[in-house]
C-alpha cells in the first residue's frame, strides 16, 4: 500500500490535469472562451438539438423511384442512339412495364446494329466489367433490357450521394449555421439543424425535388378529354391547379421539351408589369442554346413550366428567348419564389425524398431543460457528496475529490471527441454521480469489514482495494455492455446518453479506484495512522 | 468524529428464510405486470406507434385548458387527440395519429401541425410551441423493433458474461433477476399509463446494467465465501454473503435514489418518465439481487465444488487465507 512510486503519482496527476484542462473551454461558455489563451486546446462539447433547440429530420428515398427514373433515362438514351445510328434504326412498341425496358426493332436485319449501339449504354461504370443491364433478344426482334441488382444498387448509391450534396447546398443557401447532414443506411439522410427560427421553411425546402421541365402545350387537345384526364396520342396530362381556364389539367407534348437542370443561376425577383414575385433563371450554354431553339421554333405557342410534375404556368412564347435567361411565373409569394430559387440554384434532387421522422425542439424548451438539468445535477451532487463525507469521513472526502475530478474528465473527454451533450446525457451525468461512488462504497465497506475482522490498518486498506476491485470490474463490464447496446440501437438523444454513460464508467473506474488509492497511499505514508476512522 | 453507519456491524438478517414466500411474491408481481400490460396496454409515444406530438406551453395561463383543446382539435377532423399534462400545469403534449395520406403526401403532416397550432393560437394567443415530433409508421416500427432487440440482447449478453466470469448457475440467476426488473418496470408503465417512449427504453437498458451491479456484488461475495467456507450450508452462506454486502447495497442504492430523486423533483420535464423508471428500477433491482438471483443458486445446486473441484480444495483454502482468520 505504501508502495506508490513517484512516477505513478506524476503520471496520474498529469492525466488528471489534462482532463481538467480539456474540460475548461466547455465550462467557460462562449463569452468566457474569448479570454482563453489560444495556444491551449479549445474544443468544446456540442449541445444536442434537444438542449439548444433545432430540427432533426430523417429523409427517405424510395429505391423503386430511382429504378423508375433510371428506366426512363434508359428509354431516352435508347431512342437517341437509334435515331443517331446510320442508317437510322426504327423501333416501336416500347414499354417500361415490370421494371424492364422492352422494344421492337422494326427491321430484323438491323438487330445486330441495334445491339452494338445499345451495349455501351448497359455496361457499368466500374472497372470490374460488371453490367448494369442485361440485354436479351426475344423472338428475333424484341429487345428486353433488365437492370441488374448491382446496377440498381449503384444507381441508388449515386442518387443518394447527389441528394446529400444537393441538400447540403440548399441548407447552406438558407444561411443556417452548423448543419449536420449524414447518410444513414442505404436510402436515408439525416439532417440536423440547430437553432432554427422557421422549421416549416426548412421542411418545405427539403421536401421539394425541384425538377424543372419546359414542355410545349398541346393546344389542339380536346378540352373535354383533358378535363377528364385522358391524353391525346403523343401528349401527356399534367395537373395545373392555377389554370386560368378553370380546368385543373393541361395536355403537353411528350417530345420536344427540355429539362431545367442546366442552370447556372436562379434568383427571386418581381415581374416588371404585374409586380408579382417570379423566379429568374439563367441557363448554361448548352441549356441556353436548347432553350433558344425551342422558343425560336414555337413563337406564338404556349409552353408549360413544370415543377415536380405540376404545371406552374403556361405562358405564350411572344418572341424567341436567345439570351439564355428566362422568367418563371406562377402563383408565388415572395417566400415561395425565393425558396424555389434556392432549390433550383442548388440543383434538383435526383430522387424524391420523404420526411419520415421529424423532431423539432423550440429554444425555450431547450433552455428550460438545461436550467432544470443543472439544478437537479447540483442538488443531487451536493446531497451525494455530503452523504459520502458523513458516512466515510476522510475516505469520503477522497471519494468526493475523485468524483469531482471524474465529472471534469467526462466533460474533458467529451470535448476532446466533440461529443454531443443531450438531455438524457444530463441524466447520464446525474446517474454517474450516483453510481461512481459505488466503487468507493465497495472499497470503503470492505476496509471497514477487514478492520472489524482484526486486520491491521494498512493491511485492511490493501485487502479492501484488492478484493473490491474484482466486483468493481465485473459490475462495470456489465454496464459497458448495456452502454454499447444503447449506443448501437439508440437514436439521437439516447446515443448521447450512452456516450456519457460509457465515458463515465471508464473514467469513474480510474478516479474511484486508482486516484483515491493514490490519495490514501500518500496519506498513509505521511500520517502512519494507527487507528482508522471509517 | 463518529461516522454514520446505516447498517450496524454484525447485522445478520435471515433473508433467505423468506425465499419461498419472496419467490412466490416475485412471480405474482411478474404475472401481474404482464397482465397489466396485456389488459391496459402501454401508453406508447409517437416513437413507437408513429404519429405526431406537439408540445405547448400556455405562458399566461395557470392551467392548460385540456378538455377545451381536446374538443377544438377533435373538431378539425384529424381524429381524436391524446392530450396530457407535461411537466407544469400549463404545459401539455398533444399526440395525434398522422393523417391517412401522410405516407404518400409528406406535406400532410405539416399541414396538420399548422392547423392545430393556429386553432390553439386563435383562442390562446399566449401559447408557445416548444416542440414538434412526427414519426412515420415505418420508422416507428423500426424503432420498436430495435428497442425490443436491444433489451433482449442486453439481457442475454450480460447473462453470458456472468456465465463466463462465474458459472452457468449464476448466469441463469442474473437472467431471472433481469426479467423480473424489466417486467415490473413495464408493469409500472402500464399501471400509471405514463408515456412509454425511447427514453424509457434507455432507462430500461440502464436498469439492466445497474441491477446487475448489485447482483454481481452479491455473487462475487458468494464465490469468495464458497471458496473460504467449504463446509458451510449453502443457505447460511448466501445469507452471510448478502449480509456482508448489505451495507454497500444500502449505501449505493441510497446515493442512486438521491441522485434520481433530484432528477424527478427538479429535473427537466422531458425526462421525467426516464427518471421515474430509473428510480423504480433501482428499487426492484436491489430487491431482485437478493430475492431472485440468490435463491436460484440454491435450486440450481450451487455448492463448494462449483468453483473448486474437491481434490484441489486444500491448496485453495491455504491460498485464500482460510476460515481461521475470521475475527
Amino acid at each position: 500500500m505504501l508502495d506508490f512510486p513517484r512516477w505513478k503519482v506524476i503520471s496520474i496527476s498529469l492525466l488528471l490535469a489534462f482532463g481538467v484542462l480539456m474540460s475548461i473551454p466547455s465550462l467557460l461558455g462562449a463569452n468566457g472562451l474569448k479570454y482563453w489563451p489560444s495556444f491551449l486546446p479549445s474544443e468544446t462539447i456540442n449541445l444536442g438539438l434537444d438542449l439548444q433547440g433545432g430540427s432533426h429530420i430523417l429523409l427517405e428515398a424510395d429505391p423503386a423511384d430511382v429504378a423508375t427514373a433510371r428506366l426512363q433515362t434508359m428509354e431516352e438514351s435508347v431512342r437517341a442512339e437509334m435515331r443517331r445510328a446510320t442508317p437510322r434504326i426504327g423501333i416501336g412498341d416500347i414499354s417500361r412495364k415490370n421494371g424492364v425496358l422492352s422494344f421492337m426493332v422494326r427491321d430484323s436485319t438491323q438487330v445486330d446494329a441495334a445491339r452494338d449501339a445499345i451495349v455501351p449504354l448497359t455496361s457499368g461504370a466500374g472497372l470490374t466489367g460488371q453490367r448494369d443491364w442485361n440485354i436479351e433478344v426475344r423472338d428475333d426482334t424484341r429487345f428486353v433490357l433488365t437492370p441488374t441488382e448491382a446496377g440498381i444498387n449503384n444507381a441508388v448509391e449515386n442518387a443518394m450521394e447527389t441528394a446529400t450534396d444537393v441538400i447540403r447546398r440548399r441548407i447552406d443557401e438558407m444561411g443556417t449555421r452548423e448543419p449536420t447532414i449524414i447518410r444513414q443506411g442505404d436510402n436515408r439522410i439525416v439532417v440536423q439543424v440547430p437553432g432554427l427560427d422557421d422549421p416549416e421553411a426548412l421542411k418545405a425546402l427539403l421536401g421539394q425535388t425541384a425538377k424543372l421541365e419546359f414542355k410545349l402545350v398541346d393546344f389542339e387537345a380536346d378540352p373535354n378529354m383533358v378535363a377528364s384526364g385522358r391524353a391525346p396520342v403523343g401528349s401527356q396530362i399534367f395537373p395545373y391547379p392555377d389554370n386560368p381556364s378553370g380546368i385543373p389539367n393541361i395536355a403537353v407534348k411528350r417530345l420536344g421539351g427540355i429539362s431545367g437542370d442546366k442552370l447556372t443561376d436562379a434568383g427571386q425577383s418581381f415581374d416588371q408589369q404585374t409586380n408579382a414575385p417570379v423566379v429568374n433563371i439563367t441557363f448554361d450554354s448548352d441549356g441556353g442554346s436548347k432553350f433558344a431553339r425551342l422558343t425560336q421554333n414555337n413563337v406564338g405557342r404556349p409552353f408549360a413550366i413544370i415543377l415536380d410534375g405540376q404545371v406552374l404556368s403556361a405562358p405564350n412564347i411572344n418572341e424567341p428567348i436567345l439570351g439564355g435567361s428566362a422568367q418563371i411565373s406562377g402563383n408565388f409569394t415572395t417566400e415561395s419564389a425565393n425558396q424555389l430559387a434556392i432549390a433550383l440554384r442548388s440543383g434538383a434532387l435526383p430522387v424524391d425524398l420523404k420526411i419520415v421522422e421529424e423532431r423539432t425542439v423550440g429554444p425555450d424548451l431547450g433552455k428550460d431543460s438545461i436550467d432544470k438539468g443543472i439544478i437537479a445535477a447540483v442538488i443531487a451532487t451536493v446531497a451525494v457528496l455530503t452523504f459520502m463525507v458523513v458516512t466515510y469521513g476522510r475516505f469520503g472526502v477522497y471519494a468526493n475529490i475523485a468524483l469531482a475530478l471524474n465529472l471534469f474528465i467526462i466533460v474533458g473527454v467529451m470535448a476532446m471527441f466533440n461529443a454531443t451533450l443531450t438531455l438524457p446525457g444530463i441524466a447520464g451525468f446525474v446517474l454517474t454521480v450516483g453510481s461512481a461512488v459505488d466503487a468507493n462504497v465497495l472499497i470503503n465497506e470492505r476496509i471497514r469489514e477487514e478492520r472489524r475482522r482484526g486486520r491491521r490498518v494498512i493491511q485492511s486498506i490493501e485487502v479492501g482495494y484488492k478484493e473490491a476491485s474484482r466486483a468493481i470490474m465485473d459490475a462495470n463490464v456489465t454496464n459497458i455492455i448495456a452502454g454499447v447496446l444503447l449506443f448501437m440501437f439508440g437514436s439521437g438523444p439516447v446515443k448521447g446518453f450512452a456516450v456519457v454513460l460509457m465515458i463515465g464508467i471508464a473514467s469513474s473506474v480510474f478516479t474511484a479506484v486508482v486516484v483515491t488509492r493514490m490519495f490514501v497511499a500518500l496519506w498513509v505514508r505521511r500520517a502512519r495512522p494507527q487507528e482508522l476512522v471509517i | 468524529m463518529r461516522l454514520l453507519k446505516l447498517v450496524p456491524d454484525d447485522t445478520n438478517i435471515g433473508f433467505l428464510k423468506w425465499r419461498n414466500v419472496a419467490m412466490a411474491f416475485s412471480i405474482l408481481t411478474i404475472i401481474a405486470s404482464i397482465g397489466l400490460v396485456a389488459a391496459k396496454g402501454l401508453n406508447f409515444g409517437v416513437d413507437f406507434i408513429g404519429g405526431q406530438m406537439i408540445q405547448a406551453t400556455f405562458t399566461e395561463t395557470e392551467t392548460a385548458p385540456i378538455s377545451e383543446l381536446r374538443d377544438d382539435i377533435g373538431a378539425l377532423g384529424y381524429g381524436e387527440a391524446t392530450i396530457q399534462r407535461f411537466g407544469d400545469a400549463n404545459e401539455v403534449s398533444i399526440r395525434m395519429r398522422l393523417p391517412a395520406d401522410a405516407e404518400s403526401r409528406p406535406e400532410a403532416a405539416n399541414e396538420m401541425t399548422e392547423k392545430i397550432v393556429s386553432t390553439i393560437r386563435a383562442d390562446h394567443p399566449d401559447v408557445r410551441i416548444d416542440g414538434v415530433e412526427s414519426v412515420s409508421g415505418k420508422v416507428s416500427a423500426e424503432l420498436f423493433e430495435t428497442g425490443a432487440y436491444s433489451l433482449l440482447f442486453a439481457m442475454i449478453a450480460i447473462s453470458i458474461y456472468i456465465w463466463v466470469r462465474f458459472e452457468w448457475q449464476f448466469g441463469i440467476g442474473s437472467l431471472f433477476a433481469l426479467v423480473h426488473d424489466v417486467a415490473l418496470t413495464f408493469g409500472l408503465f402500464a399501471l400509471t399509463q405514463m408515456e412509454f417512449n425511447l427514453n424509457i427504453v434507455a432507462a430500461l437498458l440502464t436498469i439492466i446494467g445497474y441491477s446487475l451491479n448489485d447482483t454481481i456484488v452479491v455473487f462475487d461475495r458468494v464465490r469468495e465465501n464458497l471458496k473460504k467456507y467449504r463446509k458451510m450450508d449453502i443457505i447460511a452462506l448466501l445469507d452471510m454473503s448478502v449480509n456482508e454486502t448489505l451495507a454497500r447495497t444500502v449505501m449505493t442504492s441510497l446515493t442512486m435514489l438521491i441522485a434520481l430523486g433530484g432528477l424527478i423533483l427538479w429535473g427537466p420535464d422531458v425526462i421525467f418518465g426516464f427518471s421515474v423508471a430509473m428510480f423504480f428500477g433501482v428499487f426492484v433491482g436491489t430487491y431482485s439481487s437478493v430475492y431472485m438471483a440468490a435463491p436460484i443458486l440454491i435450486w440450481l445446486k450451487v455448492g463448494p465444488d462449483t468453483f473448486v473441484p474437491a481434490e484441489s480444495a486444500n491448496d485453495q483454502a491455504e491460498k485464500m487465507g482460510g476460515p481461521e482468520q475470521i475475527g
